[in-house]
């Protein structure tokens, strides 16, 4: 697995503060890109996750990256790290077949947001030339596949805050079915642009100071950047070639609210629940740690603790939920992988990671959110959750390895 | 200058409903127009517009009624034209 968040360029550093509880939320940078930095101060709330320290030129030659628009890149440092620490050897065969499924809400419109200034206020009579395939949101999968030389299936799934649950999800059940011998997958996202700022400060639901889920005196979300990457095989193929699995992903499922664009809906949450216990042929009691949704707005958090109650009754006061949104922000079409790959190492280090941030339970959320401190526990299987605006919910349940 | 700050705060929110301006009275619910959380920050974007001024987002989570945007919009169209000298 790869990641790259506000907590740090790699696995190690993003590992480490989850653990520690240390946020990566702070003031967005006025010059993270062109056009922000000429209006950063036009945007009513300041702070962000964004990735910080960050110089594409240790990454990527300047050549290549006139091509890659901020969200490709970290789509391609992530998957970097992932197939470095999953050992693979690319035969001629894999190269053919293996599969690489992405997720993004908002693809590249960053460097799109260049163009459009050039032409909305400078009045200039053309755009960069390259302005769509640096927008495309498949650029990101796109760049992975050339990075390693990739030829079987390779697509995106952009369903807002769910898309790269729903990537990782496919790419289970094709390496399941047999489809693909080997998979990719998680998500990228670079929303901290100015009228992407905008847009969520139109909506009213972004916090003026930080995240914090399931808390009475939460303020709303906090947005973030970011990526995340898996690798997925057959365990039998993995351990063939004497690989150390770092969990079973074992469950996906998947619903849709058909209700409301931006009113979650607790019923259709508990539906994708079920599916993924179901689909990976789990009873709830086997459940021993939720990483949720989680997004600090009184919407999602109630109707997510209302979707837990209702799936695991009883067995849902003893269930530890925690959202690591508080420390990485929401990266959207990032945040499934991300969060997917938090679940992973809390499984892999028996560690769960807090919601920090927390000042006092919501009493709407009877839960135990791991407040602040992270906790030691042996968990045999952990779930990862994301419900999109669209009503579109998708869950990831993972056994830990033993 | 004819229309009242309250008529025109009600016929902002029939278009951005698009429902009859009849149907939209000082004391309606946002029940019964079939206002959503969703629906009420429609309206207070184009509220925003309409008198040129910037509604809070912590005073726009407390709004559940009509009569509270047309008060709210009252009270920041008079701050606008009256401006209160910084205080000490």
């Amino acid at each position: 697995m790869g990641v790259i968040s506000a907590l740090g360029h790699d696995q190690e550093s993003f590992w480490q503060a989850l653990a520690s509880g240390q946020s990566g939320i702070g003031p967005i940078p006025h010059d993270i890109g062109p056009v922000t930095e000429m209006g950063m101060n036009q945007v009513r709330f300041k702070n962000g996750a964004a990735v910080l320290g960050y110089s594409a030129e240790t990454y990527f030659p300047r050549k290549t990256l006139n091509f890659m628009d901020r969200f490709a890149q970290f789509a391609v440092i992530a998957a970097r790290e992932a197939v470095a620490q999953a050992g693979i050897e690319w035969t001629e065969e894999l190269r053919e077949n293996a599969a690489i499924i992405t997720g993004s809400c908002m693809g590249g419109r960053f460097t799109e947001e260049i163009g459009y200034w050039e032409l909305f206020h400078h009045g200039r009579h053309r755009v960069h030339p390259l302005t769509i395939p640096l927008g495309m949101s498949n650029a990101g999968v796109s760049h992975i596949s050339m990075e390693f030389g990739l030829h079987g299936p390779a697509y995106t799934i952009s369903t807002a805050c769910s898309s790269s649950a729903h990537a990782i999800g496919n790419a289970l059940w094709m390496v399941r079915s047999g489809a693909a011998p080997l998979a990719i997958a998680g998500g990228s996202e670079a929303p901290l642009f100015l009228g992407g700022l905008k847009a969520w400060e139109a909506m009213r639901v972004v916090s003026p100071d930080t995240c914090r889920p399931f808390s009475a005196n939460r303020s709303g979300m906090i947005l973030g950047e970011g990526a995340a990457m898996i690798v997925i095989e057959p365990l039998e193929r993995a351990l063939a070639r004497g690989a150390t699995p770092l969990a079973e992903i074992v469950g996906f499922g998947m619903s849709a609210d058909a209700c409301h664009v931006t009113q979650p809906s607790a019923e259709g949450a508990a539906r994708a629940i079920r599916g993924a216990l179901r689909d990976g042929g789990l009873v709830p009691e086997q459940v021993g740690y939720i990483n949720a949704h989680g997004t600090a707005t009184e919407a999602n958090d109630r109707m997510e603790a209302a979707a837990i109650h209702a799936v695991f009754g009883s067995h849902a006061e003893a269930l530890p939920v925690s959202s690591t949104k508080s420390m990485h922000g929401h990266t959207l079409g990032a945040a499934g992988a991300i969060e997917a790959v938090a679940t992973l190492l809390a499984l892999r280090n028996k560690v769960l990671p807090p919601t920090a941030n927390f000042t006092e339970l919501d009493p709407e959320c009877e839960l135990d959110v791991i407040p602040n401190e992270a906790r030691a526990a042996e968990v045999e299987v952990a779930l990862s959750q994301s419900f999109a605006f669209g009503g579109l919910n998708a869950v990831l349940a993972f056994r830990a390895w033993p | 200058m004819s229309e009242t700050i309250q008529a025109r705060v009600l016929r902002v929110i029939a278009t951005t409903q698009r429902i009859p301006l009849e149907k939209v009275k000082p004391d309606s619910t946002f029940e019964e127009l079939g206002i959503d959380s969703m629906d009420s920050i429609n309206i207070l974007f184009d509220l925003e517009s309409e008198f040129d001024i910037e509604i809070k987002d912590e005073d726009a989570k407390k709004i559940q009624t009509i009569r509270e945007m047309i008060d709210g919009v009252t009270y920041l169209v008079d701050s606008k034209q009256n401006p209160q000298p910084a205080s000490e």
